[in-house]
């Protein structure tokens, strides 16, 4: 394999979440029954005329812009003329030859190592219906098809060729996502198909700079399908080179079950789309100073915010990224702040606990049940003594179950900590004098068995003892 | 007086006045149809229960001493390309022969809107295209001065509806030359508006960029009544033009003193019949005497004008007749293997020839390798031919020539040979590309068969060429003249 590089593009289709479609007045909500979410318009049906969702546009332009590339400031729709029954007019509007913006770009780390991929252009462009077969397409008896999505508003963003390997692909698209969410201009849920991507990938002999026959990949539905898909592929590729054959351009489907590539080859030849400029649509003129308002209005993007967490918090590298991997993560974070002093320990409560119970419910941020204020009063009563981190985080559990403040459970619980010498005292007292054997250990010399009393104090004190001075205590005794 | 002779600004005065009712002018009309519509054939659909309901509503209004709308209660003819709610809607084709629409055309709603009666939905070529209603999927019409002749096309059902007294008013649409020809053809008044003037919202689309709604009607100034009840712009319209609705009635009678009018020498050249050149003469001399300035100019490009036209309509219409395909609506071959059959023998067995000649044709002219030689090249010539236009409306308000090289011609005598059948359109198809507002109206008879004169204006300068076109009629009496049917 040292002989070959490989050459990896990306296609990524981000469906923005305007309240209507791109062209009409219906809505681009999620789910619904079949065929309730169209009108005429996204229908298709005969006599009917598109009329753009100046939304649209606007959310394309800050996707563009947060994507550094530069906003067009004459663009027009197109017609890609193709047939397929998802299509309801038979042809997509598209945008050909003047898209939004073009030639962009984003950075990405792996392996510690930053680089910049290049983006080629963004175009907006209207999404298809959904097709349901009885089986697999080749056998069903019929297909039902579903127009509530055709319609919905997408932006296409096509890299250039430019990265080198399956790790690199998939830090691409995370942070594709991670910066397209910070816009708010879409979800970016590749379970939910609101983010989507096709790759080509080809080989070429290393060191060389033409391009070698690609393929194109369809249906990798996560990231780390993205990943696996491509490193089967090259693997596929370079045993066709390396027994003398040659790639076939065609397009292929990642299959997750079986972990392979499959040619996809149908009876047609490629196609030829027909682009003509779509005449019931004005071309869009881009008015410079309402591009530069849109500008504003962006949010600090991931790549600046993470480095704020690093220069202002001090935090490392690798909690300042996971903290600003979405927006509403990193704002959480920030909310905690305003209540509590120390960013480091707060930053390992939210990667920490906190992620770990949102997980385990599949919960998002945005439905956490502790609100920000209390998970900065919960961290407030541990650095002031009236609970031990362990009591914590019992009671933080509770709240997340509860949604109740920390100061609420641990009186209804009687959980203070205790941290009054003469309480403690007592009970090392007493433990001292139950533990005979454990005692001669300590004193003989073996200091882990110092381990065990403390444990006998707190479980006398039901968890309460504050352990430093547990510790404190014993050792004087002892 | 026989009710279905009379204009709607006649028949309205009479209405307001209570010596007439709209549910009996509604049926009088319906009284004529049944009397000559098995001749004439002008009707894929009537809606008579409609139009009687609407007649009863406007009846009450003008009981109740309600202000009316002039065009309130008269009977309206659609063409079948215009999209009505619950109303079979054909396009005069196989493929849509069961569509029914969930909704109206905006036409359609603001005639509803000023209480005019919808009478039926009129006979067409098929999707528009052609240029003598030989092309409809269903049957024929003929034309009502003379049975055996066309009543041209596209909107030959509209046009003879109105001449034979069938509605009182009609609405067409114009692409090449689809209301204007047909008009000339019958004896009516036709207008096609400028491109954008009224919304294409809920025509079924043949040309995009050409396409536009227009009127019918045996006078001018029931022509004018009817534009301004549809005209205006329309948010789900996004090629219509930013103003409201205009009153294209005002000005109609102000006459053509010092107007000057230029005729391109282009559209009087051979090619064109001699009755027709001599008619169109007496015209220029009938301005001149009314006080009109009257020159030979010329529109340099119009040679190109055919080929440039049936490059850029056919590839539109050849992106805008994909959808029909048999999956959501219409038509659907029976018996077939997947969804490629499907797709290939709906449109085989759902399309008429011509409808497939110019899909082909459209198809072939944007596939890769040609695009830039054949669309492109169209695109770009379409402006010098605008700017033909622009250049002689600068010097002239109005330009005139004949509307069609020939009268009516007879069934089959030009289907042989489509390109024939083509050059019909000469003289009306520059003004679509051009997107400048032109009309017909009657100015003359040859072997009984009526001869159009058209009218060209400046883009939204609808008003200067009513008016060269009222002043002229009303110095005639051509527009009084009625088929012997």
């Amino acid at each position: 394999m040292a002989q070959y590089e490989t050459v990896i593009g990306l296609e990524v289709h981000v469906e923005l979440k305007t309240e209507s479609k791109i062209f009409c007045h219906s809505t681009t909500a999620f789910g619904g029954d079949p065929n309730t979410h169209v009108c005429p318009v996204c229908l298709g049906l005969p006599g009917v005329l598109p009329v753009v969702n100046k939304k649209v546009v606007e959310y394309a332009v800050r996707a563009a812009l947060a994507l550094n590339c530069a906003v067009a400031s004459f663009s027009k729709f197109d017609r890609k003329n193709y047939y397929y029954p998802d299509m309801p007019k038979n042809y997509q509007i598209s945008q050909y030859d003047l898209p939004i913006a073009q030639k962009g770009f984003l950075e990405v780390e792996v392996d510690g190592e930053a680089r910049r991929i290049n983006i080629t252009r963004v175009h907006m462009e209207e999404d298809t219906g959904k097709l349901v077969h009885q089986g697999t397409i080749t056998t069903t008896p019929y297909s039902l098809v579903d127009y509530n999505r055709a319609g919905v508003p997408l932006i296409e963003i096509v890299s250039e060729p430019e990265m080198r390997s399956p790790e690199e692909a998939r830090a691409y698209l995370e942070k594709m996502k991670a910066i397209i969410q910070y816009t708010g201009v879409s979800d970016c849920k590749m379970e939910e198909g609101s983010l989507r991507c096709d790759a080509n990938v080809s080989l070429r002999p290393a060191g060389s700079s033409g391009l070698g026959t690609k393929t194109e990949i369809k249906n990798m539905n996560s990231f780390k399908a993205l990943q696996r898909a491509l490193a089967y592929e090259i693997e596929r590729q370079a045993e066709v080179l390396e027994e003398g054959g040659r790639i076939v351009q065609e397009t292929r489907t990642w299959d997750e079950g079986k972990g392979v590539t499959l040619s996809m080859r149908s009876k047609e030849e490629a196609h030829d789309y027909r682009y003509l400029p779509d005449p019931d649509l004005a071309p869009l003129v881009i008015d410079g100073e309402w591009v530069e308002a849109v500008r504003k209005s962006l949010p600090e993007l991931p790549d600046a915010r993470k480095e704020r967490y690093v220069r202002d918090y001090g935090l490392p590298g690798y909690d300042a990224g996971v903290l600003t991997n979405t927006r509403e993560l990193a704002d959480y974070f920030e909310d905690c702040l305003a209540g509590y002093g120390n960013p480091k320990t707060m930053s390992n409560w939210v990667m920490g606990d906190l992620s770990r119970l949102l997980n385990a419910k599949s919960m998002d941020i945005a439905d956490c049940p502790v609100r920000p204020g209390q998970l900065a009063a919960l961290l407030r009563l541990i650095d002031g003594g009236t609970i031990s981190g362990k009591i914590a985080k019992g009671v933080f559990e509770e709240m997340f179950e509860t949604g109740k403040d920390p100061e609420a459970i641990v009186k209804a619980k009687g959980l203070l900590q205790i941290s009054d010498e003469g309480a403690i005292a007592a009970a090392v007292d007493e433990v001292i004098a139950k533990n005979p054997k454990s005692v001669a250990d300590y004193r003989a010399g073996k200091e882990k068995a110092i381990g065990f009393l403390v444990g006998q104090v707190m479980k006398a004190t039901r968890g309460k003892a504050n352990p430093d001075l547990v510790n404190r205590l014993l050792k004087e005794r002892l | 007086m026989q009710l279905f002779r009379l204009t709607a600004h006649e028949l309205h005065d009479l209405l307001v006045k209570k010596e007439i009712s709209a549910v009996e002018l509604n049926e009088a009309i319906f009284k004529r149809t049944d009397a000559v519509e098995d001749k004439v054939r002008a009707f894929i659909t009537p809606t008579r229960q409609e139009a009687l309901a609407r007649a009863r509503l406007v009846d009450a209004k003008i009981a109740a001493g309600e202000p009316v709308h002039p065009l309130a209660g008269i009977p309206v003819a659609v063409k079948d390309n215009m999209c009505t709610k619950g109303v079979r809607t054909t396009a005069a084709s196989k493929i849509l022969y069961n569509f029914i629409p969930p909704y109206s055309a905006t036409v359609v709603t603001r005639l509803e809107e000023a209480g005019a009666a919808l009478v039926g939905k009129t006979n067409l070529d098929e999707f528009a295209m052609g240029s003598s209603t030989e092309n409809s999927g269903f049957f024929p019409t003929r034309n009502p001065w003379d049975l055996d002749r066309v009543p041209g096309g596209s909107s030959g059902g509209s046009a003879a509806a109105v001449a034979a007294g069938e509605c009182v008013i009609a609405l067409g649409s114009d692409t090449g030359g689809s209301i204007r020809q047909p008009a000339s053809f019958c004896g009516v008044v036709g207008i096609k508006p400028t491109y954008g003037a009224v919304s294409r919202y809920g025509l079924i689309a043949f040309a995009s960029s050409l396409d536009q709604i227009g009127s019918f009607g045996r006078d001018v100034t029931d022509c004018a009544l009817l534009l301004s009840a549809i005209s205006g712009h329309d948010p789900l319209d996004s090629t219509s033009a930013h103003f409201g609705r205009q009153d294209y009635t005002k000005t109609l009678k102000d006459g053509v003193r010092g107007m000057k009018i230029g005729v391109p020498r282009e559209y009087m050249a051979e090619g064109i019949d001699q009755g027709v050149r001599e008619a169109v003469e007496g015209a220029m001399r009938q301005y001149e005497s009314l006080g009109a300035v009257v020159e030979y100019t010329s529109l340099p490009h119009t040679e190109y004008a055919l080929p440039t036209y049936y490059l850029i309509a056919p590839a539109e219409a050849s992106s805008n007749l994909a959808r029909y395909d048999g999956v959501r609506y219409g038509y659907r071959a029976p018996e077939v293997e997947d969804v490629v059959d499907m797709f290939m023998k709906t449109r085989s067995q759902g399309f008429g020839p011509e409808v497939k000649r110019r899909i082909m044709l459209g198809t072939f002219v944007l596939s890769a390798g040609y695009y830039d030689a054949y669309y492109l090249k169209a695109l770009k010539v379409r402006t010098l031919i605008k700017e033909d236009f622009d250049r002689a409306l600068e010097k002239y308000d109005v330009l005139l020539s004949p509307t069609s090289p020939t009268v009516a011609f007879r069934f089959g005598e030009k289907t042989g040979d489509p390109i024939q059948m083509y050059f019909s359109d000469l003289c009306t198809m520059s003004v679509n590309l051009a997107g400048v507002p032109g009309m017909s109206l009657p100015c003359g008879f040859v072997d009984g068969m009526p001869v159009g004169l058209q009218i060209v204006g400046r883009h939204f300068d609808e008003a200067t060429m009513l008016r060269a076109a009222c002043a002229f009629e009303q110095s005639t009496d051509y527009h009084k003249q009625f088929p012997g049917l």
